[in-house]
C-alpha cells in the first residue's frame, strides 16, 4: 500500500514536511514517495498527510493511479482541470 | 500583466478631507509612538519617506503553503505578498544567506531582508528560521521581516522572538468566516484538510490570536488586506478598526489581481479587480488615525532593490559566485550610507505645507527613480507615483503601474506607441499633471489632449516641493475662472 506522486507535482515541498514516515524525497523534476516506506499513513492519522496538504489536483494518486484530489476538488476550478 | 482599469475618478474633493498628519508617516497631530517611529524610520516597506531611499530584498526560501487562497495559483508565488503569476527560484537557506550578503555589499542602501514566499514562510519553519538565525549572526545590521497568512503564527511567535525579528506582516482579508469561506477553499490544520466556514473560522482565529501575541511581545505588525470587490470591500473598514484596536501599526490594502491567465479561481470565475479609484476610496474610508500604506508595490518573493525596482537579475546564484566581496568593509559602508540617509530624512519630517488655504485637491503623477526627486524620463517610467496636493498639504496617495513603458529599451519608441500611450493615459486617470525629467513631443501632445498637463520644468527637483509649486500656480489661476464648488459639480 503506497501513494505515488505524478508529474503534476510543482515541488512545493509541503508533502515532504508533513509525512510522518519520511517517505518523500526530492528528485530533479518532482517529489517521489518511497513505496517501501509509505504506509498511506494508516498507522498514524485518519487521513494520509501528503494528500491532505498537497495543493495540486492530480499530483498524488493511489496504487491504482486514481487521484486522491481529483480535478476541481481543491480549487473549485472544474473546466480547466481536465485540460 | 493586466492591471486594474482606472476609471476617471472625477472630483477628489471628498477624498481630500484626509488630514496629512494621518496619512503621512507619523507626524504632527497623531504621531506614532517615538519608539515605533524610530523602528520604522528606515524601513522601506513601512515608511513612506524611507521607501524612496532604502532598499529591501526578499529571498524565496519557503515553498510550501498550508492554505489555499482563491486569488492564488500554487504553481506560482504566494499572491499575498507577491505579484501573482511569477515564479521565484527557491533557494536553500545557505544560498539565501550568500545572496543577502552579496546584495548588501553591492547595494549599501540595503536595510531590510524579508521572507515572503513563494509559499507561507511559517509553513516552512526550518528553512525560514535557519535563514533568520544565520542572518542575525552574519549581517546583524540588516532588519529581518516575515510575511504570513497567519495560520501558523501563534505557534511560531516564540521562535520569531528568538531571532529578534521585529516586523511581521499578516495577510488578513476578513473577520467574518462566512466571507472567509468565499476567499479560502481549504486549510491544512491539525493533520486534516478542512474546508468551508469551519476552515475560515480557524484561520481567522489564528490570525487574530497571532496579531495579539505579537503586539504583546512588542513586535511590529503590519496587516495586508487584499481588496476583493463584492466580497470583502464593505467589510474592510470594520476590519481596519479591529486590527488597529489590537495594535497593528499599519494597514496595507492592496488590489486583487485576477488576470484569467494566472489560472486562479477568482481569475477564471470573472472576479473583478478594483479600479484605482475604488482602491483609493476604501483606503480613505479606513484611514482613520492609522497609517495606511500607499506605496506598496506587491513585490515578487525574490525582489531586490528599492521599492518598485527589481534588480534580482543582477544577483543570480552564478553571478554571486563570481563576485569578490569584502564583507566587513561592506558593512561599514552600509552603516555610513544609512546614517546619511537618516540625517536627510530627519530634515524632512513635516508634511509639505502647500501654503494654499482654499482650493480643491489635485492629483499629480510623478516619474521618479528614487531619492524623492523628479528624475525619470517619461518614456522610461514603468510606474508613476501619485501625489495629492490640497490645502492640507502634499501627500503620496498611491502609485500606478503601466503595462509597458513608452520607450522600451533603446532610443526609438516602439511601433505600437499609440496603444502603449493610451494604456498609460488610462492608468493616469484622475491625474491632472504629470511631472517628469523629460518628455518627448508626441507623448506630450497625447497627454495634453487627455487633460493631463505634462511638466518637465521641475527636473531633478524634490518631488514634494515641485508638486507644491505647481499646485500653488494652479490655485492662484483657478478661482478667477470658476469657483471651486462649481468646477466640481460641472
Ligand atoms: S501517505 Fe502518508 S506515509 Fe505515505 S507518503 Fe503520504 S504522508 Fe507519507
Ligand atoms: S505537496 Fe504536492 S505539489 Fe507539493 S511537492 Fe508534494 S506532491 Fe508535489
Ligand atoms: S497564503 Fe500565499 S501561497 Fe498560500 S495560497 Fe494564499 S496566496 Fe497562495
Amino acid at each position: 500500500m503506497a501513494y505515488e506522486i505524478t508529474d503534476k507535482c510543482v515541488k512545493c515541498t509541503a508533502c515532504e514536511l508533513v509525512c510522518p514516515n519520511a517517505a518523500i524525497s526530492e528528485t530533479a523534476t518532482v517529489f517521489v514517495i518511497d513505496p517501501g516506506i509509505c504506509t498511506e499513513c494508516a498507522d498514524a492519522y485518519p487521513e494520509a498527510q501528503c494528500s491532505s496538504i498537497c495543493p495540486i489536483e492530480g499530483a498524488i494518486v493511489d496504487e491504482l493511479g486514481d487521484p486522491i484530489n481529483p480535478p476541481g476538488s481543491l480549487t473549485g476550478i472544474i473546466s480547466l482541470a481536465t485540460a | 500583466m493586466k492591471l486594474p482599469i482606472v476609471e476617471n475618478s472625477g472630483s477628489n474633493s471628498e477624498s481630500g478631507s484626509c488630514q496629512p498628519s494621518r496619512c503621512g508617516s507619523g507626524t504632527a497631530a497623531t504621531p506614532l509612538p517615538a519608539d515605533i517611529q524610530e523602528r520604522v524610520a528606515n524601513h522601506p516597506c513601512f515608511s513612506e519617506q524611507a521607501h524612496h531611499y532604502f532598499a529591501r530584498m526578499h529571498v524565496a526560501v519557503a515553498p510550501a503553503c498550508n492554505i489555499q487562497c482563491n486569488y492564488c495559483n500554487r504553481k506560482y508565488d504566494c499572491s499575498n505578498e507577491s505579484r501573482p503569476g511569477v515564479v521565484s527560484e527557491v533557494l536553500t537557506p545557505a544560498q539565501a544567506v550568500k545572496k543577502v550578503k552579496a546584495v548588501a555589499a553591492e547595494i549599501p542602501q540595503m536595510s531590510v531582508l524579508g521572507i515572503a514566499g513563494p509559499g507561507d514562510p511559517l509553513a516552512n519553519p526550518e528553512r525560514t528560521f535557519e535563514t533568520f538565525r544565520r542572518l542575525s549572526e552574519e549581517t546583524p545590521d540588516i532588519k529581518l521581516c516575515v510575511s504570513t497568512n497567519g495560520l501558523n503564527l501563534p505557534a511560531s511567535v516564540d521562535e520569531l522572538c528568538k531571532h529578534n525579528i521585529d516586523h511581521v506582516t499578516v495577510t488578513i482579508n476578513c473577520l467574518d468566516p462566512q466571507i472567509g469561506a468565499r476567499i479560502y477553499p481549504w486549510i491544512f490544520w491539525d493533520h486534516q484538510r478542512l474546508r468551508g466556514v469551519e476552515a475560515a473560522r480557524i484561520l481567522i482565529e489564528q490570525q487574530q490570536k497571532g496579531l495579539e501575541m505579537l503586539v504583546e511581545r512588542g513586535i511590529l505588525v503590519k496587516v495586508n488586506t487584499v481588496l476583493i470587490p463584492g466580497i470583502n470591500d464593505q467589510h474592510i473598514p470594520e476590519l481596519s478598526r479591529v486590527i488597529r484596536e489590537k495594535g497593528a501599526f499599519l494597514h496595507n490594502v492592496m488590489p486583487i489581481i485576477s488576470d484569467p491567465s494566472h489560472g486562479t479561481y477568482f481569475g477564471l470565475t470573472g472576479q473583478r479587480e478594483p479600479t484605482a479609484a475604488q482602491l483609493q476610496e476604501v483606503q480613505e474610508s479606513c484611514a482613520g488615525d492609522m497609517k495606511m500604506m500607499r506605496h506598496c508595490r506587491q513585490c515578487r518573493a525574490d525582489a531586490v532593490g528599492l521599492l518598485g525596482e527589481d534588480r534580482g537579475e543582477e544577483f543570480t546564484l552564478e553571478k554571486i559566485d563570481t563576485m569578490e566581496i569584502d564583507y566587513p568593509a561592506a558593512m561599514e559602508k552600509r552603516a555610513r550610507v544609512h546614517e546619511e540617509i537618516l540625517a536627510g530624512l530627519e530634515q524632512d519630517q513635516n508634511p509639505t505645507d502647500t501654503g494654499v488655504t482654499d482650493g480643491r485637491a489635485v492629483q499629480m503623477a510623478v516619474a521618479t527613480k528614487g531619492q524623492s526627486l523628479i528624475n525619470q524620463h517619461f518614456g522610461h517610467a514603468t510606474e508613476f507615483l501619485v501625489y495629492e496636493a490640497s490645502p492640507e498639504g502634499v501627500r503620496l496617495v498611491g502609485h500606478r503601474r503601466v503595462p509597458r513603458p513608452y520607450c522600451e529599451g533603446g532610443s526609438s519608441c516602439g511601433e505600437d506607441a499609440e496603444a502603449i500611450m493610451s494604456a498609460i493615459i488610462e492608468q493616469l486617470a484622475g491625474c491632472e499633471v504629470l511631472l517628469c525629467s523629460k518628455v518627448g513631443f508626441e507623448p506630450w501632445t497625447a497627454l495634453e489632449a487627455a487633460g493631463i498637463q505634462p511638466d518637465g520644468e521641475h527636473a531633478l527637483e524634490p518631488i514634494e516641493e515641485a508638486v507644491k509649486s505647481v499646485y500653488q500656480q494652479m490655485m492662484t489661476r483657478e478661482p478667477v475662472e470658476l469657483p471651486a464648488t462649481e468646477r466640481q459639480s460641472a
